[in-house]
């Protein structure tokens, strides 16, 4: 009784502590931070003899799904901090449309968003950026999981059209033919499925739609778009967080996250090819290096579009990818070292580490890595 | 003036009017205060509604019209709110009365205090225990309401988690509860004492006693109290945005499914941008509407009965 007791005061004194950190981390660097500078002299020194240090802030606004991914970037010890100890970088989560508005009206140096600019925002942002406008580089890959939770099932297979069948809600019975034909050796439960969605509008919610219209046609009928489509009637929460939660609670429900943040559910492996693929980070980094880019007035843009029916063997189809927005030329040196060092860094090798041990976000490849390196050092002073 | 020879001493001498002035123009700065904000929201508004009111439904990103996106959401918040009100008004004007007519006085003031708190707990509190422990609590129901009522379109196809419109109706209820029966009790406890005795002395019951002096005289004030706790139901946020799985407008009062406006904003305007901004200041444009139109209805209804007000 007592012992309880004591692990009910310890688990919540460590979630305070953890949201204390986790709010002083914007304006207090922490002992951890600044220890980790110190102790990584050498690797500081290192980098200095490659870019030159640069002082000062940039500040950008934009997509929420990258604020704890930010955070590690801005904050970290293996942040930008070990590389640019003077650069401090400010990102509020408003959310992509937010974000590019500020990025458009040049309150921001740069954007983050889960959609690249469309033609029109990248022919508005031209005032801001000059003539060439801004670039999308791809910096975080979150693969979406279909999650699940079912008494006595821990992993299930199921096809883009068997997914598309449950959300719409003409599949109501976890031990429906069509499921239990993916399954052999499963022994399903004669429940009904609950569908659970995301109340508020999402990328989240819009990739996982493009991916079910994209891969089932004929089973999702629905235009992608941020909002869940009004016909399909579900449960549904806000936010991620809301979603994992309620799901986590209710025995029989189904439904979609950000997989670094459905930790406390069970994983649909989808169908690519003949293989089943469950989500993980290497698989969903894998269908971003095979996807197309999208053709742009900006020639370093590198906005992709994921090829959901031809997903090579091996990769995760249902992958989100935010991008940060940075403008092709600012007005003075000092905006563009600092945005280069940072973007630099966010999409290196080293920045997507530090994000993926942070967040669990997948990490760029490497060849992606190098694209956005040359990318990022055509940015120069509006002439 | 100044030939006054025993001069009241608040209107004599040029301090105590300069007081006045002063008094007047304070009490008139407040007044007018509260007309200018009142006008700067309005406009806020109407500026920031105009682009979503005049654009085309194929420019809307609902691809609808302005007026087929939102009257959905005003029935789905008039039926919350309507629910609710339903639910806590007999409750709150009995608890009142309790308190006021019935109740010994030991046991009167301290369930007072504990209503009065009720209305203090922040509206995130109530939506939590209405997410957590209020709609698990009322599957059971739903289910026994469907199974044996389920013949009425009300209540079909009960939801697996309990998150429907009238789990946020119920939640509602008790949150504008605190409100109703505060002012009630307020305005019961002032019946003039002469006529409940007389009342009384007529040979009138308890309940008869109430039922001819107390009541009529309180049902201006009882209005306002209830058009109050409407206006925090309309208006309310935080409760429905967790409590409600919220979706189409459907009449399956225990189906997920229906949304407020206040709710489909605080949801969606954080990420918002561009038109679908305008869209949903423009439903918050709606919301205003329907709470002047209520406001106004209720003012009538108290102007109707001024009679028994007890202002005269």
């Amino acid at each position: 009784m007592k012992l309880t007791r004591i692990g009910q005061a310890a688990a919540v004194l460590s979630i305070a502590a953890l949201g204390l950190t986790a709010c002083g981390g914007s304006n207090n660097p922490g002992t951890s931070n600044s220890s980790g500078a110190a102790g990584s002299s050498d690797a500081a020194g290192a980098s200095e003899s490659g870019a030159a240090q640069v002082t000062g802030t940039l500040t950008g606004s934009g997509a929420s799904s990258q604020q704890s991914a930010m955070a590690a970037w801005a904050e970290g010890a293996d942040g930008i901090k070990s590389v640019q100890p003077d650069l401090k970088v400010q990102y509020s989560p408003d959310g992509s449309g937010a974000g590019v508005k500020k990025l458009i009206a040049g309150q921001v140096q740069f954007a983050g968003s889960d959609a690249a600019l469309d033609a029109d925002e990248q022919k508005q942002v031209q005032t801001f950026c000059g003539p060439e406008g801004a670039m999308n580089i791809p910096v975080y890959i979150a693969p979406i999981a279909i999650s699940f939770k079912l008494d006595g099932v821990d992993s299930l297979n199921l096809d883009a059209s068997t997914v598309a069948k449950i959300f719409t809600k003409k599949i109501t019975k976890w031990n429906d033919p069509a499921i239990a034909a993916l399954n052999d050796g499963v022994s399903l439960p004669d429940k009904a499925i609950t569908v659970i969605h995301r109340s508020d509008e999402s990328g989240t919610t819009e990739n996982f739609a493009e991916y079910l219209h994209t891969a089932a046609p004929e089973d999702w009928t629905y235009e992608p778009a941020k909002a869940w489509p009004s016909d399909i009637q579900a449960e549904s929460a806000a936010k991620t967080s809301g979603v994992v939660g309620l799901a986590s609670t209710t025995d029989g429900a189904i439904t979609y996250a950000d997989l670094a943040a459905a930790t406390e559910l069970s994983h649909v492996s989808i169908k690519v090819g003949d293989e089943f693929v469950a989500p993980t980070e290497e698989a969903a980094s894998k269908i971003v290096e095979a996807s197309k880019r999208v053709e742009s007035t900006n020639a370093n843009d590198m906005a992709v579009a994921i090829d959901y029916a031809n997903a090579p063997a091996g990769s995760y189809p249902v992958t989100m990818v935010s991008y940060q927005i940075f403008c092709q030329t600012y007005k003075d040196q000092n905006t563009v070292d600092m945005v280069k060092a940072w973007g630099t860094f966010v999409s290196s090798q080293a920045g997507q580490k530090a994000a993926q041990d942070e967040v669990g976000s997948a990490p760029l490849a490497a060849s992606i890595s190098d694209e956005a390196a040359k990318a990022i050092a055509t940015i120069t002073v509006a002439k | 003036m100044t030939t006054v020879t025993a001069p009241s001493p608040l209107t004599a001498g040029e301090k105590g009017r300069a007081g006045d002035k002063f008094f007047s123009g304070l009490t008139f700065a407040a007044g007018g205060l509260i007309l200018v904000v009142l006008l700067f929201v309005t406009v806020f508004l109407v500026v920031n509604a105009y682009p979503a009111l005049i654009a085309g439904a194929d420019e809307l990103p609902s691809q609808t019209s302005f007026f087929e996106y939102v009257w959905p959401l005003v029935l789905g918040t008039l039926l919350a709110a309507g629910l609710a009100l339903l639910m806590a008004t007999p409750v709150a004007i009995g608890v009142a009365l309790f308190i006021s007519h019935v109740a010994p006085r030991k046991l009167a003031k301290p369930v007072g205090y504990v209503i009065d708190l009720l209305a203090a707990i922040p509206s995130v509190v109530y939506g939590a225990w209405g997410m957590l422990f209020l709609a698990p609590l009322l599957v059971p129901i739903y289910d026994w309401l469907h199974r044996y009522l389920g013949w009425i379109p009300l209540f079909n196809d009960p939801s697996a988690t309990g998150r429907t419109i009238l789990t946020a109706a119920i939640v509602l209820a008790v949150m504008i509860l605190p409100i109703i029966t505060a002012l009630s009790r307020e305005i019961f406890v002032q019946t003039p004492k002469l006529h409940e005795e007389a009342a009384l002395a007529l040979g009138a019951t308890r309940w008869e006693m109430i039922k001819m002096s107390v009541l009529p005289f309180a049902r201006p004030g009882v209005v306002s109290a209830i058009m109050l706790g409407l206006g925090r139901a309309l208006g309310e946020t935080m409760a429905v945005a967790l409590v409600l799985s919220s979706g189409a407008l459907t009449w399956g009062l225990l189906a997920e499914g229906n949304n407020t406006i206040p709710a489909e904003i605080a949801a969606n305007f954080p990420e918002a941008s561009g038109l679908r901004y305008n869209e949903l200041i423009a439903a918050g444009l709606a919301l205003f509407l329907i709470t002047l139109v209520v406001n106004l209805a209720a003012r009538w209804i108290v102007n109707r009965h001024k009679e028994f007000s007890g202002a005269n």
